[in-house]
């Protein structure tokens, strides 16, 4: 037991939240399986919609949707309010069925299958207010049939590098707003998906904070690449995090235009921010998301 | 949440107040206390001196010596019986509402099954009820038992099914993501989110619990509070009937106020 809650720490390696190597059933799945070389999925492949469509009654939500992203690639969304991102991000992670089109999640496509492979955060928190960090971080783990002693154990390694270090036994509301969102987020890692849905992650955050954050989870990603798709309003942090951004349009929510992102690896926030190239790319999609709206 | 935003404020407002508990408690207790008086003062004064005889108005004295005198003859006993019959029908009517409430909360055919019948319950009189409960058991302690049960349940259900429902529709959302499927959901979620409404029906449910043991002792009976009332009015020992009212009102004040004081 120590051996295995020991690794994800020794291994120094920023988003390695192993934390469930001996979970069964669920666990096993999805993140150990999907990179090595026994999955039966064509190599790549990590995301694909196509045709998909939803609509709420007569309100078409989202139509017409191909996206691709390929295995531990990522992906920003941006695009104004109500054009269906959210809805696009239920639809992947299977808390929604499209009306048209299939979804494949890594070789899923049942709602339930593609719910055990992704990985979903909201823009609020919604931690337990009667847990503490631990045991809010933890709850994943308990789902997956870990006891609660182990699971507060494991994921006590990973709180220091989530900046939380001290305050593992606080409850929510004794934190401040960008530590309740390290918690959530921790929550949603440790859950040891292999997809990452994140809808509006720093939304509620102040821009220190979420500078802080965005330039942490990109050196993350980096360290150890997960197939992730972000939700954005924010122009500058679709184009830190993403590797392709995508620009939706409001109602009916449609893609308008995929950009590529080719930026320096090894940049600081500040670095990249400043480049040429960044620069043009974020006037680009800003005077688009201004036809578009 | 709403409870997260507004917990530090309590907890602010209650520090200072702990240092200086005693005395503000004493303050608040104060007009109430002196309605009290008052008002044993005009009863005592009615009754003494307006003429009103014993067996209409017995003055407070004489229910109070009338207590003390009929103790250890009649009244502990009748205490101890309507006591047990009021703590065991609440008991029961917690599990009986728990078990309830769970399965209505958790399954929509035992919802609409069920849901009709819980409200048509609490439509029939359990004034009339409860005598036909004492011919089927006789005078034993069950009819009493259901009775209580009847009129407790309800509120602990209602409040019960609010809480549980209280939960934020995203963070079920969110709880299907980390891989928590329905009992998962209920046991770290939903029931602990429902516990303050849950206390609050219980709450409720206790004041009524004396109510319905002394109605089922009325319907028939062999000893309780109920039973010395019901002895006691048509041989016009009013104070021995007053004395058993207020037994029975502490009684009532004493069950959730308990409960106040230990959380």
């Amino acid at each position: 037991m120590a051996g295995t809650s020991g690794t994800p720490a020794a291994k120094g390696v920023p988003l390695q939240t192993d934390a469930n190597p001996g979970a069964p059933g669920t666990g096993g799945t999805s993140p150990a399986d999907a990179g090595g070389a026994g999955t039966p999925l064509p190599a790549g492949t990590g995301l694909q919609l196509s045709g998909v469509a939803r609509m709420f009654g007569p309100v078409v939500a989202v139509s017409g949707v191909d996206l691709e992203v390929p295995l531990h690639s990522r992906l920003s969304i941006v695009g104004p309010s109500g054009c269906g991102k959210s809805t696009l991000l239920a639809l992947i992670c299977g808390l929604d069925e499209p009306n048209e089109g299939t979804i494949n999640v890594l070789g899923a496509t049942t709602s339930a299958d593609r719910l055990r492979r992704c990985a979903w955060m909201p823009q609020r928190d919604l931690l337990l207010p009667w847990r503490d960090v631990l045991g809010n971080a933890a709850l994943a783990l308990e789902n997956q049939g870990v006891r609660r002693r182990t699971a507060r154990q494991r994921v006590g390694h990973l709180v220091e590098r989530f900046g939380l270090a001290g305050f593992e036994e606080k409850l929510p509301y004794q934190l401040s707003g960008g530590m309740r969102q390290r918690v959530s987020f921790l929550r949603t890692l440790v859950a040891g998906k292999e997809v990452l849905l994140l809808d509006e992650p720093f939304g509620a955050l102040d821009s220190i904070t979420r500078a802080d954050l965005q330039e942490w989870l990109r050196t993350a990603l980096d360290a150890e690449p997960r197939t992730t798709v972000l939700v954005t309003h924010d122009v500058e942090e679709a184009l830190l995090i993403g590797e392709r951004v995508v620009v939706m349009s409001a109602r009916p929510g449609r893609i308008r235009a995929q950009f590529d992102v080719h930026l320096p690896q090894a940049g600081s926030r500040r670095e990249l921010i400043r480049h040429p190239e960044f620069a043009e790319l974020r006037d680009e999609i800003l005077s688009l998301l201004e036809a578009v709206t | 949440m709403s409870t997260t935003v507004t917990r530090p404020d309590e907890s602010e407002v209650t520090a200072p107040a702990r240092s200086g508990r005693t005395s503000a408690g004493i303050r608040r207790a104060l007009p109430a206390a002196a309605i009290l008086v008052t008002i044993a003062l005009i009863w005592e004064a009615v009754s003494h001196w307006f003429g009103v005889p014993n067996y209409v108005l017995p003055s407070l004295d004489s229910i109070w010596s009338t207590g003390v005198s009929e103790w250890p003859g009649t009244l502990a006993s009748a205490t101890w019986v309507t006591t047990e019959e009021v703590l065991l029908g609440f008991l029961l009517s917690i599990v009986v509402a728990l078990v309830v409430a769970f399965a209505l909360h958790s399954s929509r055919v035992v919802r609409n099954a069920v849901y009709p019948l819980l409200i048509g319950s609490q439509a029939v009189p359990v004034v009339v009820i409860a005598p036909v409960l004492a011919i089927i058991f006789g005078y034993t302690i069950t009819p009493k038992l259901i009775v209580v049960t009847l009129i407790c349940f309800f509120p602990i259900v209602v409040n019960t099914i609010d809480g549980l429902a209280s939960v934020d529709p995203e963070l079920l959302r969110v709880m299907r993501t980390l891989d928590g499927n329905r009992w998962a959901t209920l046991r770290r979620v939903e029931a602990p989110a429902a516990l303050p409404s849950i206390f609050s029906g219980l709450r409720i449910a206790a004041t009524y619990a004396p109510i319905g043991a002394v109605f089922g002792e009325y319907a028939g009976s062999q000893n309780g509070l109920g039973y010395v009332m019901i002895q006691a009015i048509p041989q016009l020992e009013t104070a021995l009937v007053f004395a058993a009212i207020f037994i029975l009102t502490v009684e009532a004040i004493i069950c959730p106020w308990a409960r106040e004081g230990k959380r």
